[in-house]
């Protein structure tokens, strides 16, 4: 008998799914996640995989979550162990009461499982070597029969799963039946032989609305087709190969034009990241609209590039789902540890814009804005995604276009312009914005053409090294970022109920995590006023939050503190104001840690908490 | 000297071309490489080349990365835009620059150490992509501009002008061009402008990617006896192996040849090039051949000089990628952004 009560609770728990990488389980894993949902739940799900192709462990977590966190929350109730490799940790990491379903086929010691815990066997390779002969077959049903096992036990509305099944295997029709087949085979078993439903129960809801499930890389791309560009050349890398791809399958369908059936974008699979971002600079120097995606490791190949696009003042635009470094690091795991390498990329003095979106739907939004910046500016723009929003499904609200929205192309000088007798200094700063008007190549036959160059140049674009125009131009490189802070999206601010001296700054896929963690703050009577930033250079709306409070924790997902390093840096305050609430062992940030962290902080301040009102 | 302006007088009698420019019309600024520098010859050639085949200049972008050679694009095409990009990454800055508007000319600007040593990369995978562009290296084994080091094309065994000697094997670009898949291969001599401005039309010409090595010997550091990319080396090692004539669609044949001397290759645009053979079995579309002769002959201590390789049907990278025949750059909105109504489809598909 357990020692603790077993976990009762509707739509609000954790699943996870221990695999063995390359055994299939993903889609029938994912399956789960898409069944949930249609019953209207919230769910967050996560991929927890290896940098390898088979055989060693991987998870799938499903957090169900009618109150819509959805970040991770950490922990599990209800583990499916399919992995004897990570077994006793995944028992391990079950909470008090919790489930667990293995597969009972061969009898295991009391000794490995706990006492704490409902253990729920089930004979699944032998009803799977019963029922196939097929080893392929045997172990790829495995994961549908556990599925169905799962419908039994959770209460969940079988039909859903079946209509899923028809949808998967839509063309492929012979697939649907033996899938369908598979799920009953475990339902049938379940309902025979084990007490359904058990605590953790699934009940139709009304929740997801019309949200969208979609991974952040895809949405990503998506703004990018939006967004107008045409060219992408990129170098394979997690976690960012599959923003590449999916622009690749959504250009394939939205971008082909139907009279000659050819493609209005070139997509170039590069030798290496150096390649990649020279592509892109030569393709935006020449008026097309060009992106790159990348991780950390690409970031830093770039690095000598990205300062000629600074300099020379060409528009770029990199996507960096970042992911957990130095080095080649912690390739498939999440970190937000790039923010200090692309925000000061490249030699000299630099400093470059960066966008933070927390989500898919913001993943598409800033990727098709940040088209627009980049031609604005004429300068890079880095739109920093993470593993965790990039590769991950999320539940994001719907994307959306207007219809009547004009790119913005930015100061191009046009042959009629230079025919009029319009005067042309490719970094002549006409109206104290710091943006001077470029040409593209090929405008004009006698006007407007230019040299584009690393080395220092005069405003007229004439290279020179005297100290008084490199001066000049630096100046008004400073002048052009400063213009950028009120054209980049502007910091997001909720106050609390009451009036605090505390206050939270945070950014990117941290958001879902904060936004629960509050509650769980203010439960213990503590109230905190948050920012989230959305992009540097940082508006001047932050300057004055951390002015208006005593102290602002910084929730962040790397080691370094690295964008309380950017502020400090770039707002000149005082460090003891900012507190550094760091994340970086690879996992999604969760509520439970930044309540926790933040909690500790506030004891140590000594803050009382404020009586709660009931 | 940069500081001397170039007086923008002309003679009223300068021929002029088809579309009305002279000869000065594809000059840039004054040069600032050393008096008697082959690079200065081989902008002469260009110039001539671009002349007369009466191209627009402000039609041509013009691509280098860094060093001696990179320099050379402010010296000629002054009304065309120029980008002087970083070391060993012209190709790159030129294929994405040739994808954004497949209508220019896009002539690249490299030498020996951008393009065989940091940019070997790059020179690879851009002529193996087919882009279309006129890729010239001026070639003179040494990096001039840190002075004197030698460079990958350096020849095993050829001295510096400090007196080392080379160890390394010499890396030859033309051959691996040829081995990458270039629709168009030649070398060819800074000293020799008879064979180098034809050589330089027809490239232009050609669809895909044209390929030019043209040694130019380097007056400061490796000129010298002992040096095997020296003015006196490269004239007594000369071995052509054939004769260009090229003419532009527009013009017609009138040079009468003797039967079996010539060869003539007519490319994509309709422009005819006439080859009057020198080395008798040379032949023009056998890349395999091609690379073995430049084996052979390099082992005897000979550059093989002249086109190398023309391909019969070359194609570029647009057409691999099946491109739109609109250049990318000038697709509005309405062509690119497919809008709310696909997109409330695409949300429904996620549902």
């Amino acid at each position: 008998m357990p020692t603790a009560t077993p976990i009762s609770r509707v739509n609000d728990f954790v699943v996870r799914f221990a695999n063995v990488n390359g055994s299939g389980s993903a889609s029938a894993n994912e399956m789960f996640a898409r069944a949930v949902l249609r019953m209207g739940i919230p769910a967050a799900p996560r991929n927890i995989f290896p940098s390898n192709i088979q055989g060693l462990p991987t998870w799938y977590e499903v957090r169900v979550t009618e109150a819509n966190h959805l970040g991770a929350r950490g922990g599990t109730d209800l583990i499916v162990a399919m992995n004897p490799q990570t077994f006793d940790k995944d028992i391990a990491g079950i909470e008090p009461g919790g489930y667990l379903l293995y597969d009972s086929t061969k009898p295991l010691p009391a000794s490995k499982f706990r006492q704490d815990i409902t253990v729920i066997g089930v004979p699944l390779t032998a009803i799977c070597n019963r029922e196939y002969t097929d080893p392929r077959q045997r172990q790829l049903f495995k994961n549908i029969i556990y599925i169905g096992v799962l419908t039994a036990l959770l209460e969940m509305d079988v039909k859903v799963v079946e209509q899923l099944i028809g949808e998967q295997y839509k063309g492929k029709e012979k697939l649907i039946e033996p899938n369908i087949k598979a799920l009953h085979i475990g339902r049938d078993y379940a309902t025979l032989n084990l007490a359904c439903p058990i605590g953790l129960r699934l009940k139709k809801s009304s929740k997801v609305g019309d949200r969208i499930f979609i991974e952040g890389n895809s949405a990503a791309a998506l703004g990018a087709v939006y967004g107008g560009a045409t060219v992408c050349a990129w170098y394979p890398i997690t976690p960012s190969s599959g923003l590449a791809d999916a622009f690749t399958q959504h250009c394939a369908r939205l971008r082909v034009d139907k009279t000659s059936e050819r493609a209005k974008y070139a997509i170039i699979q590069a030798e290496d990241e150096l390649a990649s971002i020279g592509i892109v600079i030569g393709a935006s120097w020449n008026g097309a609209r060009a992106f790159t995606a990348t991780s950390g490791p690409g970031i830093s190949l770039m690095q000598e590039f990205i300062g000629l696009a600074y300099f020379a003042e060409i528009p770029a635009v990199i996507f960096d789902v970042q992911r957990a470094g130095p080095s080649t690091g912690m390739p498939t795991r999440t970190q937000q540890c790039d923010i200090i390498s692309c925000a000061y990329a490249s030699h000299g003095d630099t400093k470059h814009v960066l966008l933070f979106p927390e989500d898919p739907a913001e993943s598409f939004d800033f990727s098709a804005q940040a088209f627009d910046l980049a031609d604005r500016l004429q300068t890079p723009i880095f739109v920093m995604l993470d593993l965790d929003i990039g590769m991950n499904h999320h539940l994001s609200r719907p994307l959306t276009w207007d219809d009547s929205r004009k790119y913005d192309r930015g100061k191009v000088m046009t042959a009629e312009e230079l025919e009029a007798g319009k005067e042309f200094g490719r970094y002549l700063d006409v109206d104290g914005d710091g943006i001077t008007y470029r040409t593209y190549p090929g405008t004009h036959p006698t006007k407007g053409s230019f040299f584009t160059r690393g080395t220092s140049r005069d405003r007229y674009a004439k290279y020179t090294e005297e100290g008084a125009p490199y001066v000049d131009n630096m100046q008004r490189l400073v002048r052009k970022f400063d213009t950028a802070k009120d054209l980049v999206p502007r910091p997001l601010l909720a106050n609390a109920d009451k009036p605090t001296k505390y206050g939270v700054i945070y950014y990117g896929s941290t958001a879902p995590a904060m936004d629960e963690a509050i509650h769980m703050i203010e439960a213990h009577g503590h109230a905190l006023d948050r920012m989230r930033i959305r992009a540097f250079p940082f508006h001047s709306s932050v300057n004055s939050f951390v002015a208006d409070h005593d102290f602002v924790f910084v929730v962040e997902q790397n080691r370094d503190a690295q964008l309380r390093s950017l502020i400090v840096n770039e707002c000149g305050i005082d460090p003891v104001r900012l507190v550094p609430i760091p994340h970086y062992d690879g996992t999604p940030i969760t509520a439970r840690f930044i309540a926790k962290a933040i909690g500790e902080h506030l004891d140590k301040l000594k803050v009382t908490p404020m009586k709660v009102s009931s | 000297m940069t500081y001397l302006a170039k007086p923008k007088f002309q003679h009223p009698d300068l021929p002029k071309n088809e579309f009305g420019y002279t000869h000065r019309d594809y000059e840039g600024t004054v040069s600032t490489l050393c008096a008697g520098c082959g690079h200065d010859s081989i902008t002469a050639a260009i110039i001539q080349a671009c002349f007369e085949l009466s191209i627009e200049p402000h039609r041509v972008a013009k691509i280098s990365g860094i060093g001696c050679s990179s320099k050379t694009p402010t010296y000629f095409l002054g009304n065309s835009h120029g980008f002087n990009s970083v070391h060993g990454r012209m190709p790159s800055v030129l294929t994405g620059a040739n994808l954004a508007n497949r209508d220019l000319i896009y002539l690249g600007v490299s030498g020996d150490g951008d393009s065989a040593s940091i940019g070997l990369g790059q020179f690879a995978h851009s002529i193996r992509r087919g882009v279309n562009m006129t890729y010239i290296v001026e070639n003179n084994g040494v990096y001039g501009l840190t002075k004197g080091q030698f460079s990958a094309t350096a020849d095993r065994g050829s001295k510096s002008k400090r007196g080392f000697i080379n160890t390394d094997n010499s890396i030859d670009l033309a051959a691996l061009a040829l081995q990458l898949g270039a629709g168009f291969v030649a070398r060819s001599f800074s000293g020799d402008k008879q064979q180098l401005v034809p050589i330089i039309k027809a490239a232009i010409a050609h669809k895909g990617a044209a390929f030019i090595d043209i040694i130019s010997p380097c007056v400061a550091f490796n000129n010298h006896a002992g040096s095997t990319k020296s003015f006196d080396f490269v004239r007594e090692h000369n071995e052509a192996v054939n004769r260009l004539d090229f003419m532009s669609s527009r013009m017609p044949i009138e040079v009468q040849y003797e039967p079996g001397t010539v060869e003539v290759v007519e490319q994509h645009d309709g422009s005819k090039l006439t080859l009057r053979k020198l080395a008798a079995d040379y032949e023009l579309h056998d890349r395999a051949a091609a690379q073995g002769f430049l084996q052979q002959q390099a082992a005897k201590g000979q550059i093989v000089t002249g086109l190398l390789y023309v391909e019969r049907e070359a194609e570029d990278l647009h057409a691999h990628l099946h491109t739109v025949d609109a250049p990318l750059n000038t697709l509005s909105e309405k062509e690119l952004c497919p809008g709310q109504a696909a997109l409330e489809k695409f949300n429904a598909s996620l549902r």
